[in-house]
């Protein structure tokens, strides 16, 4: 049975179709991670799948369940950190632990969660006074309480810092380690292709691509290239006095796609025959975040909004 | 039920460990109604004295009727004669030294009354000024005892003067309960109007909702603790205003309906002001707008039976004014029926707010 079955998932509000007509399932002990930038639709997916938000068309099964209708039923098997996790101010780690226990009606050690998550060193500090990381490692910690078959992390790493950031990988990699399932959203791109085994890339409520990273890149990709500094005229002499696919961006970037070893060498010899200056050469692969700038037509920023992308040229 | 008693517990457990360690939410829910019942008590509790009387008597001096008229006027007790001298201009007098009340003596007072011929003392008064009626009052039965002595009468009909229960009322009687009604509504309205929004903007809320607990077990948790409050409040306002203020309060069991159906009300109340405003600002206004003049019309700081009549009816449809008059009959009037009344009025309110504030708050999104 896979851990999420989604189909045709609908939500809309008021004209806007935030989530148009997805599709995707999630397998047991896999880590799936919803990309895309603010917008998107990450968020509203995963609260219907939280159960916290009604959908408006579409099925959906959550370890077998409606989660809408299934309530507390769902929930105890559940982990979740919201987007944006906090907590009451003036509340320690550890008390906000027993608080979930005592909610769940569970018995748990405390300091041990607080050492899986790495916040041992910050027992006795008010929620308000920890730093941004330390704060979503108290959401992982409460996710943790009820010993969840599945988790939900909407975004947990937003706005971290970059040590921050990994501290709250190497907790997730722990979690995948114990074998389970794991709802991941993110916009940061590299968070997804290091944590992930699966990958559904969201843009405007749509599903652009849904894969592993690598098979995303392959199939979207646009393969091996050589890439080099040069000008328009040794772009058109290549083009000219060779069969290889070329292109040049407005940065001066010559990109050559090689479609086979021997195409480096074509490539090469005839940069040397033209006379004509080059630098900077290296061969190069697309990346995810090369794929999703050209399935989504633009980059996310930090904070998860749209970056534009300038001239990308012609060809490769 | 055990189980939903034991969230309960939990959620009060941690919400009031958080208050406590909040020192400002302590403060104006302990501190301030302290503060006010000491400063309030203070400014009413002394006795203000002989209302200051400035007379200018150009008759002749004493000893003559018109002497003794200005010493029976300070015999009364409630003036306090200030003589000025003839040569002056009276009316410019009073107004350079902002008096509030004069009486003028005119020239001939003393023959006019031995020759039994009328003649008339001149009272200057500031209608604005609240004592202008005692000082005229008290010339005027000084007036009427001369013209008694002088036609050798005796008054026929006289006055009584008794307290409606065993001792007399005190403003620090009054206000002892007002300032419990007080924090019986400020603390649990300022506090979960700001709670109820922020938590919504924060989505702390949609977090509460993954979990088993209930908007009813959240609701009640804040409930006790603002019930314990308000004992807690009573019990040191009480005590603060008999043993500085001697304040004619007693300590009683019967005032406990109004320390758990009042902060029922507020608490309700203030849930669904935060539930129906869209932002923590807004939400913030509204609950001021509630809460600031109940407080002011309710009888908090002054007898309702003082205000004009139009205030008095618009008191009565206030939740507060029942649960300050509650709290004033059983702590002064020991009147067991009309706090019944005040109880299920108060009672009524609250279960309607409470089902409102649990029925239109949500936990999850639609």
């Amino acid at each position: 049975m896979s851990a999420i079955e989604v189909s045709a998932l609908q939500k809309s509000y008021g004209q806007l179709r935030a989530v148009d007509e997805i599709s995707f399932s999630v397998n047991q002990g896999e880590v799936f991670s919803l990309l895309g930038p603010n917008g998107a639709g990450k968020t509203t997916t995963i609260e219907i799948l939280e159960g916290i938000r009604q959908r408006d068309g579409g099925n959906v099964r959550v370890l077998g369940v409606d989660p809408w209708t299934s309530g507390y039923a769902l929930h105890k098997k559940l982990g979740i950190i919201p987007q944006g996790f906090t907590f009451f101010p003036k509340a320690k780690p550890k008390e906000a632990i027993q608080y979930y226990a005592d909610l769940f009606g569970v018995t748990v050690d405390s300091s041990e969660i607080l050492r899986k998550v790495v916040l041992d060193d910050a027992v006795n500090t008010y929620f308000e006074d920890l730093s941004g990381g330390q704060k979503q490692k108290v959401g992982l910690a409460l996710s943790l309480v009820n010993n969840p078959e599945m988790l939900f992390l909407d975004e947990p790493t937003t706005g971290l810092d970059p040590q921050a950031r990994r501290a709250v990988w190497e907790v997730i990699r722990e979690l995948k380690k114990e074998g389970r399932s794991i709802m991941l959203t993110t916009h940061y791109l590299e968070e997804a292709e290091v944590l992930a085994d699966r990958v559904a890339i969201m843009n405007k409520g749509k599903i652009a691509a849904i894969g592993t990273p690598a098979e995303i890149i392959a199939q979207h990709g646009s393969g091996e290239r050589l890439e080099f500094r040069g000008d328009q005229k040794l772009a058109d002499y290549l083009r000219e006095h060779t069969n290889l696919d070329v292109g040049l961006d407005g940065n001066n970037l010559v990109r050559v796609r090689i479609g086979e070893k021997h195409d480096i060498l074509v490539a090469l010899e005839s940069m040397e025959r033209s006379g004509l200056d080059w630098a900077d050469l290296k061969t190069r692969k697309d990346s995810l975040e090369d794929v999703f700038i050209k399935l989504v037509g633009f980059a996310i920023e930090e904070g998860g909004g749209i970056k534009q992308i300038g001239n990308s040229g012609r060809g490769a | 039920m055990l189980a939903s008693l034991k969230r309960t517990l939990s959620d009060l457990k941690i919400f009031s460990r958080g208050y406590l360690r909040n020192k400002i939410g302590l403060f104006f829910s302990l501190v301030f109604p302290i503060i006010l019942i000491l400063l309030f008590g203070s400014i009413f509790s002394g006795s203000s004295g002989p209302i200051q009387v400035y007379v200018q008597n150009q008759d002749s001096p004493s000893p003559s009727p018109s002497g003794g008229f200005v010493t029976a006027l300070n015999s009364t007790n409630v003036v306090r004669t200030v003589l000025v001298d003839n040569s002056t201009n009276f009316s410019q007098y009073l107004l350079s030294h902002s008096a509030t009340a004069g009486v003028l003596i005119p020239k001939g007072f003393s023959a006019s009354y031995i020759l039994k011929k009328p003649v008339n003392v001149t009272i200057y008064t500031n209608p604005a000024d609240t004592s202008s009626g005692i000082v005229v009052a008290t010339v005027n039965e000084v007036v009427n005892a001369f013209n008694l002595n002088r036609t050798g009468s005796t008054p026929v009909i006289g006055t009584q003067s008794l307290p409606i229960a065993s001792q007399s009322y005190k403003y620090i009687d009054f206000l002892v309960p007002g300032l419990i009604g007080f924090t019986v509504l400020t603390s649990p309205m300022f506090s979960l109007v700001n709670i109820s929004s922020e938590y919504k903007k924060t989505k702390l809320f949609k977090q509460l909702s993954l979990t088993p607990l209930t908007k009813g077990e959240w609701l009640t948790s804040k409930i006790i603790w603002y019930t314990l409050l308000s004992i807690i409040s009573y019990l040191l306002m009480t005590f603060v205003g008999i043993t500085l203020f001697g304040a004619h309060v007693g300590i009683t069991p019967l005032v406990l309906p109004f320390l758990v159906i009042g902060p029922l009300f507020f608490v309700s109340l203030g849930m669904l002001v935060g539930t129906l405003t869209k932002s923590v600002e807004s939400a913030a206004v509204v609950g001021n707008l509630i809460t600031f003049p109940m407080m002011f019309l309710s009888g908090t700081f002054f007898p309702v039976n003082t205000m004009p009549q139009y205030l008095q009816n618009v008191a009565h449809v206030l939740p507060l004014f029942y649960v300050i008059d509650g709290l004033n009959q059983v702590m002064i009037f020991n009147n067991t029926s009309q706090m019944l009344y005040d109880a299920a009025i108060v009672l009524a309110g609250a279960i309607i707010v409470f089902v409102l504030a649990v029925g239109l708050f949500k936990w999850r999104e639609d």
